[in-house]
């Protein structure tokens, strides 16, 4: 895979988040910057399955974003991919607009499940992982987390049925930016140790940056067609509002729009970030 | 006799027989709902996700998303209590085709007490946009509510209960949403819906000497409400009553009333929980406890300008 083309989607992206955002007055920048290099590497990267023509294909790979509250991020990319025009973005969160503040699958194609109260998306992406395997399909199920959303008790619910019913066609990736709204998560709910949680829970777990295309597009491809009985965790470790200086590790930026000058600088920077 | 939650597994049963997208799910009171009937014969297609409601629901949702047609069951309490957000945003907001069948609702569960019995699940759900909202009246309408539930594309909240009921409607009943007239009387009009249909027949029996011969209705879709037939109905008569097995608050009762008051404002007596908690107990000394068996009922009846 053409790591300029990577690069290029990801600056695109990173644009469109920042612009829909400015002109909606409101919405969360910080979690959806920090996720932007792993929805590239699934939706660009080779790693998902998935036609923007027939966006209900039955045998498609699934991607669920558990915290919905990355609307804009999900909205950016699957624009960049094709499902819709990239024209209506900056409707996000103005009535009658298809792009919801919290994703809306009746509304859009290509959104796999209306989401946006924490701790949800991982049930959903069991239940599907349960189903696409009853069918016989080789359909794997990626799910993004944030890391704040651990903190939701049904999480682990569904981590304990995931690996009960030896789900290896489920994927779930953390988005480890390390904050939430009320700061940091080791301050508001500690969440570590991550790795053991999980791995105690019955998941294979891997860590890794979360902003390297090099290190997330082998891991996501080898998360694919996997035999082993286990469903797989990805510790993405990112920076909140990545791409952005400001907004860089900036609690206030997870609900907060720039304003149209603060619009203007991030864009400067989207273009000159370094990715790696 | 027969709980409507037995005539659920059994129906559930045939229903996997004929239809492989149906696919069940408990959490881990498969013998107490009956999901047991389908498990043993379909195990693959079973799931049972331990004391985990939450997760029931999510996983029910994720599995319709995949293109099944899930029947998720626990106690009522549990599924639309613990589980109601997760019912709302993850299932009823996107119209998901998940059926939530629960058992144990009302008070007719009896000895297990307060925390077990479901007093509000009719209101929870039917608060819900996009919800569908049925209580069967006994095992024949219960069958046939299953079949309903899975051609009606969306999802479906279907209350069962715990105690055996016997066969009150007939034989070739279909369950088609409509309110439907068991017994034919003048002056009162008896909206009642779930095991209160029986009770409620019952009571018309002893009423017999006092020369009062109400009208019975079973009402056994809460949402959406028949209003237009309800309306029709309650114009025929001079005195309204409503029968259920659960707070009358927000329940059967406060459909009609709500119904009524826009359409066709009448006086009308609520007969349920009076916003009560449950308490253990047989299930028959509750509902005279509670003033839902037949003689209460009549009491009831009599004691109201008739």
């Amino acid at each position: 895979m053409d790591d300029l083309h990577l690069r290029e989607r990801a600056v695109n992206i990173r644009e469109s988040i920042i612009k829909m955002i400015t002109a909606a007055k409101s919405g969360h920048p910080g979690g959806s910057l920090s996720g932007v290099e792993i929805l590239v590497s699934l939706f660009f990267g080779g790693v998902m399955n998935y036609d923007p023509k027939n966006p209900q294909l039955e045998t498609r790979d699934r991607f669920f974003l558990s915290k919905g509250h990355a609307a804009p991020l999900l909205y950016s990319t699957l624009a960049e991919a094709g499902y819709f025009d990239k024209s209506g973005l900056v409707t996000l969160r103005q009535l009658n607009s298809p792009f919801q503040g919290h994703p809306d699958m009746r509304k859009l194609p290509g959104i796999e499940a209306s989401t946006g109260s924490l701790g949800q998306g991982l049930s959903i992406s069991v239940g599907c992982a349960l189903g696409l395997r009853l069918k016989g399909f080789n359909s794997h199920v990626f799910t993004l987390l944030g890391d704040g959303e651990l903190e939701e008790g049904q999480i682990w619910e569904a981590a304990m049925a995931a690996s009960h019913f030896k789900l290896d066609n489920l994927t779930a990736i953390v988005d480890r930016n390390k904050l939430q709204i009320d700061g940091f998560t080791e301050e508001v709910m500690s969440i570590e140790p991550l790795n053991e949680k999980w791995l105690s829970f019955g998941w294979n777990v891997v860590e890794l940056n979360g902003h390297s295309f090099e290190e997330l597009i082998p891991a996501l491809q080898r998360a694919k067609g996997r035999s082993d009985k286990k469903p797989l965790v990805i510790i993405a470790h990112t920076i909140k509002g990545r791409g952005v200086s400001f907004m860089e590790n900036v609690c206030d930026f997870h609900g907060k729009a720039p304003s149209e000058e603060q619009a203007k600088v991030a864009y400067s920077e989207i273009r000159e970030c370094d990715v790696h | 006799m027969k709980a409507t939650r037995e005539a659920y597994g059994e129906a559930l049963l045939e229903l996997g027989r004929i239809n492989n997208q149906v696919v069940a799910l408990d959490a881990d009171l498969s013998k107490s709902t009956k999901t047991s009937l389908f498990a043993k014969e379909f195990p693959e297609r079973f799931f049972n996700v331990g004391i985990a409601e939450q997760n029931l629901i999510g996983i029910a949702a994720g599995l319709s998303l995949a293109g099944f047609v899930p029947y998720a069951s626990t106690f009522a309490i549990f599924a639309t209590g613990r589980a109601w957000e997760q019912i709302r945003n993850t299932v009823a907001y996107p119209s998901l085709n998940v059926k939530i069948c629960a058992s144990h609702a009302g008070i007719t569960v009896g000895e297990d007490g307060a925390s077990h019995q479901s007093i509000e699940d009719i209101a929870l759900m039917s608060v819900i946009p996009n919800m569908t909202v049925l209580v069967p009246a006994d095992p024949i309408e219960t069958k046939s509510m299953v079949n309903w539930a899975f051609k009606h594309k969306g999802p479906v909240y279907i209350r069962l209960g715990r105690m055996g009921v016997p066969d009150v409607l007939p034989k070739d009943y279909s369950f088609d949403t409509k309110p439907y007239v068991i017994k034919k009387g003048k002056k009162i009009v008896i909206f009642a819906t779930g095991i209160m249909l029986w009770k409620c027949l019952e009571a018309i029996e002893l009423l017999k000497n006092y020369n009062i011969e109400p009208t019975l209705v079973n009402v056994s879709c809460i949402k959406p409400f028949p209003e237009d037939l309800i309306v029709k109905i309650a114009k025929e008569h001079d005195i309204v009553f409503t029968a259920e097995e659960h707070n009358v608050i927000n329940g059967l009762g406060s459909m009609v009333a709500s119904t009524l008051s826009r359409n066709y404002p009448m006086k009308i007596s609520f007969i349920g929980i009076n916003d009560r908690f449950g308490t253990s107990g047989k299930p028959n000394d509750l509902l005279s406890y509670y003033g839902l068996d037949p003689n209460s009922i009549k009491e009831r009846l009599l004691s109201w300008g008739v």
